[in-house]
């Protein structure tokens, strides 16, 4: 009894979290992208990545939804573990890449019915589920319109009403409004909170902006070659750094703090982003 | 299963509305199998050089050439599969829930759907030439068949070999290369009984030596098919499976 109890306590703690990482690396050659991250990210949390280019955001997303190995380590994503449960992880995560990658030469009603189709959401309610996440996104009126037609912004809501049409558990997204204009960029953050309130999404996403991270993000994380520099929430993580910290002030000092090869660190970058093509 | 060919078909039918939305290369394709059949083999057969049987030489290239525009064009799929990925389509589709092998035998049905067209225009291109062309239900049904493996054998060689180079600039090199020898080195445009032995021994390791054996024997009136239909069907088959093993385990390293 006494000894089941603590597993159990485990079991539970591990079944709280949307993200449990443990240990999780992977390495392209001898450079490590990723070292030894340990992280929980508890369910409905909107969790932030942040880094500079090359700290490893891009590769740990890319592991955490099944796209890439880890070299070692692994991580649970909704319950199940990306390694022994992919299928099952990919069943119950949605993800949005970086790249605006809506396919342009189909319309955005297609768009949705072949992600539709693909998570196997049941055909009686594919039209309802995309009624939804088309006016859920304001796009109704260019449902019918080829998407090469479409701005950025739109683009990216109609990315969002792709991920969520299965109504993932936890929402993956890589650098959301990256060159997005400001208005986009704060209509895709206010659908975000929408998403995470409403359908109770627990949502991951990476960013280096600081604004967004501040503006959306209950919980960040600051990853530094491959390593978490600094984790809490972003009041938390001002004050350590000073009483009247910006949050781009955190950044650069969690982003470059201890690091003495600022030469080193740009080579690696180069060689990661060649490296991830 | 159900869910799998649900999976084959959303591929599929994406790829072909666009394909019907922007026509463009269903017309260009068309070019090259006229010029093949209306200068070459037109001056081939005047010349009688090549020595094809009972079967006239125009008659006899026809299969082959059908076949090397079904070749020619799912081998360029690839391309569009690395445009995919610079776009991030594939990694979309690899984070879905979908099998990796859906995903393939979806984009091998929509390659089967222009190779289709290219049976359609090679036929008109054929009639009017005047090739005794076989029209029984029975030989056209087996030969979309066919047609339908050899371009699902190519389309999904073509996607292993854009997993493993990864750049456009790399497989238009690389495609250039391998479909040329694996033109000649077949029985599109002379029989096999012509070739050296070194090159014979080589065309029998060719998948498209089947393909053309097998069109051979269902398109033209009098055609033989050397090795019997259900022999190619079979050897077509089996390739088309160790292709889509492979490709399911390549396809997800276009990511990595």
């Amino acid at each position: 009894m006494s000894q089941s109890e603590p597993a159990a306590a485990a079991a539970a703690a591990t079944a709280e979290a949307a993200i449990a990482i443990t240990g999780l690396t992977r390495s392209f050659g001898d450079l490590l992208a990723v070292d030894h991250i340990d992280c929980d990210v508890a369910y409905g949390e909107i969790f932030g990545l942040l880094g500079a280019n090359g700290a490893g955001k891009s590769t740990t997303i890319k592991i955490l939804t099944t796209l890439l190995p880890a070299s070692a380590g692994t991580a649970r994503v909704a319950g199940f573990d990306i390694r022994l449960a992919s299928a099952a992880v990919r069943r119950r995560i949605g993800y949005v890449p970086q790249l605006l990658s809506a396919d342009g030469a189909l319309t955005g009603y297609e768009n949705l019915l072949l992600s539709a189709r693909l998570y196997a959401v049941a055909h009686a309610e594919q039209a309802a589920r995309i009624a939804d996440a088309l006016q859920f996104m304001g796009l109704e009126q260019a449902a019918r319109r080829l998407v090469k037609t479409y701005s950025g912004g739109m683009i990216r809501r109609l990315e969002l009403a792709q991920a969520m049409l299965h109504r993932p558990k936890v929402l993956f997204l890589d650098e959301p409004t990256i060159g997005l204009d400001p208005l986009a960029r704060h209509t895709v953050w206010e659908r975000l909170a929408h998403l995470n309130r409403d359908y109770g999404m627990t949502i991951l996403l990476t960013t280096h902006d600081m604004e967004e991270a501040e503006h959306l993000c209950g919980d960040i994380a600051i990853l530094h070659a491959g390593r978490i520099a600094a984790r809490g929430r972003p009041q938390a993580l001002k004050s350590v750094v000073s009483p009247q910290a910006t949050m781009d002030e955190v950044f650069a000092h969690f982003s470059s703090a201890s690091d003495s090869g600022r030469w080193r660190d740009t080579a690696d970058t180069r060689r990661v982003a060649r490296r991830l093509g | 299963m159900l869910q799998f060919w649900r999976e084959c078909l959303a591929i599929a039918d994406v790829e072909l509305r666009k394909l019907v939305r922007d026509p463009t290369e269903l017309v260009s394709r068309a070019i090259q199998p006229i010029l093949w059949l209306v200068v070459f083999g037109q001056v081939l057969s005047h010349a009688r050089g090549i020595d094809t049987g009972k079967v006239g030489y125009l008659a006899f290239m026809t299969p082959g050439i059908l076949a090397q525009s079904v070749l020619f064009s799912a081998i360029f799929y690839g391309i569009a599969v690395i445009w995919e990925r610079d776009l991030g389509i594939v990694h979309k589709l690899l984070v879905s829930p979908a099998s990796r092998s859906s995903l393939i035998v979806g984009k091998a049905l929509s390659a089967d759907f222009r190779g289709l067209v290219q049976a359609a225009v090679i036929y008109v291109i054929a009639v009017a030439l005047r090739v005794p062309i076989r029209f029984e239900p029975a030989a056209m049904a087996a030969m979309v068949l066919v047609v339908t493996l050899g371009a699902a054998v190519f389309a999904t060689f073509s996607l292993i070999i854009a997993c493993i180079v990864k750049t456009r600039e790399r497989f238009m090199g690389v495609g250039q290369v391998l479909t040329m020898p694996l033109f000649f080195a077949s029985n599109a445009i002379y029989p096999l009984q012509l070739m050296p032995a070194w090159l014979r021994s080589i065309a029998t390791f060719n998948p498209l030596t089947y393909f053309v054996d097998a069109l051979r024997g269902l398109m033209i009136q009098g055609g033989q098919s050397v090795y019997g239909i259900g022999w190619d069907c079979g050897v077509l088959s089996l390739v088309f499976l160790a292709l889509l093993a492979i490709a399911a385990r390549t396809y997800p390293h276009l990511v990595r």
